[in-house]
């Protein structure tokens, strides 16, 4: 399991792929919103919390489609599914080499972005942990999206299509958080109802998603 | 005598034929009648004037929007664990009939909220969660229409449905959270239920009827269809294949 | 005709709205049952001059 999880690691880093393309589009995202809105740093102070989660939300996004599709075209996809590894640990495993490689990037430069979204300084412990904490559940529904759309020739937008509404909850409770946090609220409470998702999701989704997978290979 | 003989398509055509005139007739007369009686013989609200009429179009779709996704839901199920293609195509079928009652719903909704709200969309909980459902829908369809393989669409779809209607209901229930804490206690949305007088009440009923049997006739006729799709291309694979091996045992096909 | 007051766009919009919507969705319906059907009829009979149909 680790050796698979550090073939993984090493390939989405060579590819070049996952890594700087989340987090530059995450950066030119976030510069963008000022030119958008405006400069005001009050306006900008307040949309800050929901821009940095949508933004690390479409991020995530944009290498879902790269989580299952490469070793389905060389057929690796095949092999490991016949091997003594449960289906269910790789859906597991690819979850977490995609939260590892975009995911956890996110969240270290997700305070730095804030800086230029004059987000409050009390909230970015908020913003942190809320990404560390529900940044996973977002690569664990899009594996789940993309075991769905892993035969198709044309899956990128259709997985767009599938997993957006599923990301409905974790940015709700999310964004809550820091915005709570932002104005001095208490932001325990959806904190904890975003850790008790992505704790869902970890016990939930790779059976899904390796029955999914499980059809796509027949 | 048992439910699960219409998992035999031949048995639920048979059965659906004959099932089909009935409902869409009633349908269309519980419809007709119902709409009539509570557009023209219903009294305006003495607070929302007639726009207390879109009532009889509102609540029927709304209803029906969320039935389409349990009977899919339901339907699912028994494909994942009974495996019978009737169910699988039924769920295709609904989904586009539960798009149209979410659209309905929607759409009356806005032309509804504009003269009560002042607006025609707000974030309240229950709409939010209804354009979910709708971003849902579409999801479903477009896995359905996406995969060639139908048994393959069938259990992915199944999986979608099974997976969507979890955090649909999580998307229930976070979007409450979340317009509570935006505006504290600002909540437009009037209930329904509890305020409709009897005058309004019983054509409301017949609506609710009508949609009902609406719903439940073009299932009938889109299942139909997709059987009939289904015999199509499976009598098309048999043709290729004695086309391209004439030598094989037509047992085979 | 009933009276609808100041509220006849909205009324009369969401009827309108509405039953262009079901009849939308029947027509489609009946018109891809209508298609398939005749195309099941086409297929059977191309394939019935061959052995073993059902």
């Amino acid at each position: 399991m680790i050796a698979l999880l550090r073939r993984d690691l090493a390939l989405t880093l060579r590819s070049g792929g996952g890594f700087g393309l989340a987090l530059a589009f995450f950066l030119i995202l976030v510069v963008l919103i000022p030119f958008g809105v405006g400069p005001q740093s009050e306006l900008l102070s307040r949309i800050a919390p929901g821009v940095l989660w949508v933004g690390a939300l479409l991020a995530c996004l944009l290498s879902l489609d790269r989580i299952f599709q490469l070793d389905f075209e060389d057929g690796s996809l095949d092999l490991l599914a016949t091997s003594p590894l449960p289906l269910e640990s790789l859906a597991l495993l690819k979850a977490l080499t995609h939260w590892l490689t975009t995911g956890l990037p996110l969240t270290v430069a997700a305070p730095f972005l804030g800086v230029f979204l004059s987000l409050p300084g009390e909230a970015v412990v908020w913003l942190v942990s809320s990404l560390a904490l529900g940044t996973p559940a977002l690569s664990l529904i899009g594996a789940f999206g993309a075991a769905l759309t892993v035969g198709l020739k044309r899956g990128g937008l259709l997985i767009s299509l599938l997993v957006l509404p599923l990301y409905v909850p974790t940015l709700i409770f999310g964004a809550e958080c820091v915005r709570r946090g932002a104005e001095g609220l208490a932001a325990s409470t959806p904190l904890l109802f975003v850790a008790g998702i992505t704790a869902g999701c970890v016990a939930a989704l790779p059976f899904a998603t390796a029955s999914a997978l499980r059809v796509n290979l027949r | 005598m048992s439910f699960w003989e219409y998992a035999n398509p031949k048995k639920f055509m048979e059965t659906s034929s004959w099932l089909l005139p009935w409902v869409a007739i009633g349908s269309l007369l519980c419809l007709v009648v119902g709409l009539i009686w509570g557009f023209f013989f219903t009294p305006d609200d003495f607070r929302q004037g007639s726009t207390v009429k879109i009532i009889y179009l509102h609540v029927p779709s709304a209803l029906m929007a969320i039935n389409a996704w349990l009977m899919m839901l339901v339907c699912s199920l028994i494909w994942i664990v009974r495996r019978h293609h009737v169910s699988a195509l039924a769920a295709r079928a609904a989904a586009p009939i539960g798009v149209t009652m979410t659209l309905i719903a929607l759409a009356t909704g806005a032309l509804w909220g504009q003269p009560m709200w002042g607006t025609y969309w707000a974030w309240d909980p229950r709409l939010t969660s209804f354009l979910i459902l709708f971003l849902f829908y579409l999801g479903y369809i477009a896995l359905w229409e996406a995969i060639e393989n139908s048994d393959t669409a069938a259990d992915l779809t199944s999986v979608l449905c099974l997976v969507g209607s979890v955090f649909a209901l999580l998307s229930r229930y976070a979007v409450n959270f979340w317009n509570q804490g935006l505006h504290q206690g600002a909540s437009l949305s009037l209930d329904k239920e509890e305020n409709v007088a009897d005058v309004f009440y019983f054509p409301l009923l017949v609506c609710i009827a009508g949609f009902v049997l609406l719903f439940v006739a073009l299932v009938l006729i889109r299942t139909r269809t997709e059987i009939r799709a289904r015999r199509i291309s499976a009598l098309r694979a048999r043709q290729r294949l004695n086309d391209t091996s004439p030598s094989a045992t037509p047992k085979e096909a | 005709m009933p009276d609808l007051g100041k509220y006849a766009d909205a009324v009369l919009g969401s009827y309108a709205v509405s039953i262009a919507l079901i009849v939308a969705i029947v027509a489609l319906s009946l018109w891809r049952s209508k298609r398939v059907k005749a195309e099941l009829e086409r297929v059977e009979t191309e394939t019935s001059g061959q052995a073993n149909t059902r």
